[in-house]
């Protein structure tokens, strides 16, 4: 078992470095040099002031030998500053990062939570009335544009039946709050967003447990089971149940991009205060240093949760690990 | 054809004629603006169907004109990734080998990463319009078909009749365009089919972003954006530009799954 998570946990690196070195030649393909964002047309800064900013990120020196010098920061976790407020890029992405974490852990656990029950029925009550219903759903899910579905909820959630708030996540007031008060405030604040977040992963994952089951139930073991004269209860619970679950742990692991993704959007939507909001005002803003820092902490963010998930498979079925020692 | 193709291909079709002869199915010039207070977020009316914008302007005759774009953007963006795809999977899956793992790798970076991100950034330092984000959404969407193809090119390269044009001396290139690709088009068709659907989909969310389409042209994405300002007060602004996204998307899905379920019937149970 350590062995198979050293190795997948080696697997990160070159990702890491695949995915970074893509984003910083794009960023090179940008017009226009960091340092004239940085000072503009402000003429109180000098030539060689601009000449030392350059010197010092090392914008003078060849692509590659600037990715080197970046990589070398980026060990320490050394994003550089933000061009727009001079603050260092990585205490930027660590203020935004819970808020974040928060809207898509709370996300996952409502997908798993709603998508895996309707997988499951679905699939032991074949073509019944539910089965077809939630096929529709899944139809619709697939093309719905999860940010018009955003703006929907915000219309008729947040205006018209003024139940949710549309934006922010802890206003002012929280501060005087106790501690129940601010937990109640926050999930108040988090029911649209999380409403808009979870329902891209709804259909693909309802799909999948649906047809993890179905293969499950045609199983040689299904029929001992049954033959055994258990219950119907029993073989659907401890027997179909434990082995259509399985693969869809690795599901959770790979709907994470998309989800990431997504944030993107709907922190720009609701205005969450989180790291998709930052890296979206980033790019707008041209601010370089931090568009790079929430791109490589998006990236290692979603590589994390793939072997998270990964780790987690293993753990429960030993036959990954036996093939990975092989 | 079931009547679930049916409806997806007469609403293709109705988007396609609507893109086609936008100019004579608008009822109003898109770009004209009037700017008198009366004349500004009107609500739907036999007038104006889908109601007035911030500026005054005819949604339904924007709308109109916005099929153009998330047709065109599709269906390009499609193409790219398709002749993308369907290259690096087919030397892929034919030669193996290093050139295998090297493309494998590439895959495995584009699932893992968050590729909106990636498409944020590219079309905002190349600069937001059509033609970037039709060529930027082909470049980062061809991971999915690329695999495909390959999963057919290995199984297919192992087939007598590759063998026997082997034998007979015939060249790669001939091979894998002449004897094996054909045979792999199939579930490649109804892939693509399905991305289209995601192309769209994605269009319209840069454009949501002000990253797509700029106004003002219109897009059924920049639209949006105004209804999102105008959220509290002009809901038309809201519902119908959606709502045209959703029933092309699902149509072109559903084409794709008729399309699936045509070559495998075995495969019904997918959706």
């Amino acid at each position: 078992m350590k062995s198979y998570i050293i190795k997948r946990l080696l697997l990160i690196v070159p990702m890491l470095i695949g995915i970074s070195f893509i984003m910083f030649v794009i960023m090179h393909l940008a017009p226009g040099d960091p340092a004239s964002i940085r000072y503009g047309l402000n003429p109180e800064v000098s030539e060689s002031a601009r000449a030392n900013f350059a010197e010092m990120y090392g914008l003078d020196k060849p692509v590659l030998r600037q990715y080197a010098l970046w990589m070398k920061r980026f060990v320490s976790l050394d994003f550089g500053r933000s061009l727009i407020d001079d603050r260092p890029v990585i205490s930027k992405i660590l203020s935004r990062l819970p808020a974040t974490i928060l809207l898509q852990g709370v996300s996952l656990l409502v997908i798993f939570c709603v998508a895996v029950p309707i997988g499951i029925i679905g699939a032991v009550k074949r073509d019944s009335l539910f089965d077809k219903a939630t096929t529709v759903l899944v139809f619709a899910g697939y093309a719905m544009p999860t940010f018009w579905l955003a703006l929907l909820l915000i219309l008729f959630f947040g205006f018209r039946l003024q139940w949710f708030p549309v934006s922010g996540m802890a206003p002012w007031y929280t501060a005087y709050l106790d501690g129940f008060g601010r937990v109640r405030d926050l999930l108040w604040h988090l029911a649209l967003p999380v409403a808009a977040t979870a329902f891209g992963g709804l259909a693909a994952l309802s799909r999948y447990s649906r047809s993890s089951m179905i293969e499950a139930l045609g199983e040689n073991y299904v029929l001992t089971a049954r033959a055994k004269g258990l219950t119907e209860r029993r073989v659907i619970m401890a027997h179909v149940l434990r082995n259509a679950l399985l693969p869809i742990v690795t599901i959770m692991g790979l709907t994470l991009p998309a989800l990431i993704s997504g944030s993107f959007i709907f922190e720009t939507i609701f205005a969450w205060p989180g790291m998709g909001r930052l890296g979206y005002e980033a790019i707008m803003n041209y601010d370089y240093p931090v568009v790079m820092g929430v791109g490589v902490i998006a990236t290692l963010l979603t590589l994390i949760g793939i072997f998270l998930s990964d780790v987690v498979y293993a753990l429960v079925d030993p036959r990954i690990r036996f093939e990975a020692r092989r | 054809m079931n009547t679930r193709v049916i409806f997806g291909l007469f609403i293709v079709i109705v988007m396609a004629v609507i893109a086609v002869f936008a100019p004579q199915v608008a009822t109003h010039d898109p770009l004209a603006m009037d700017l008198s207070p009366e004349a500004r977020l009107q609500a739907p009316s036999a007038g104006h169907f889908f109601g007035t914008d911030n500026l005054g302007r005819d949604i339904f005759s924007r709308m109109v004109y916005g099929t153009r774009i998330s047709l065109s953007v599709g269906l390009i963006a499609v193409f790219i990734s398709l002749v993308i795809g369907v290259l690096l999977g087919g030397l892929s899956g034919y030669y193996g080998g290093w050139v295998d793992n090297l493309v494998m790798r590439v895959v495995e970076i584009m699932y893992c990463f968050p590729v909106f991100f990636l498409i944020m950034m590219v079309i905002t330092f190349l600069g937001p319009n059509i033609a970037n984000v039709m060529i930027v959404i082909g470049l980062t969407s061809w991971a999915g078909l690329c695999r495909l193809v390959r999963a057919e090119f290995l199984t297919l390269r192992e087939r007598d009749f590759v063998s026997s044009a082997k034998v007979q001396g015939v060249s790669d290139m001939r091979i894998i365009l002449r004897h094996i690709l054909p045979n792999a088009m199939g579930p490649v068709y109804v892939s693509a089919t399905l991305s289209v659907g995601g192309a769209i989909l994605i269009e319209s969310a840069l454009s949501f972003l002000g990253l797509g389409v700029q106004i003002p042209t219109p897009s059924w994405g920049n639209i949006l954006t105004a209804g999102k300002n105008y959220i509290d007060y002009a809901w038309w602004l809201t519902l119908f530009p959606g709502l045209a996204i959703f029933l092309t998307v699902l149509s072109f899905n559903l084409i794709g799954e008729g399309l699936r379920e045509r070559l495998d019937p075995k495969l019904k149970e997918r959706v």
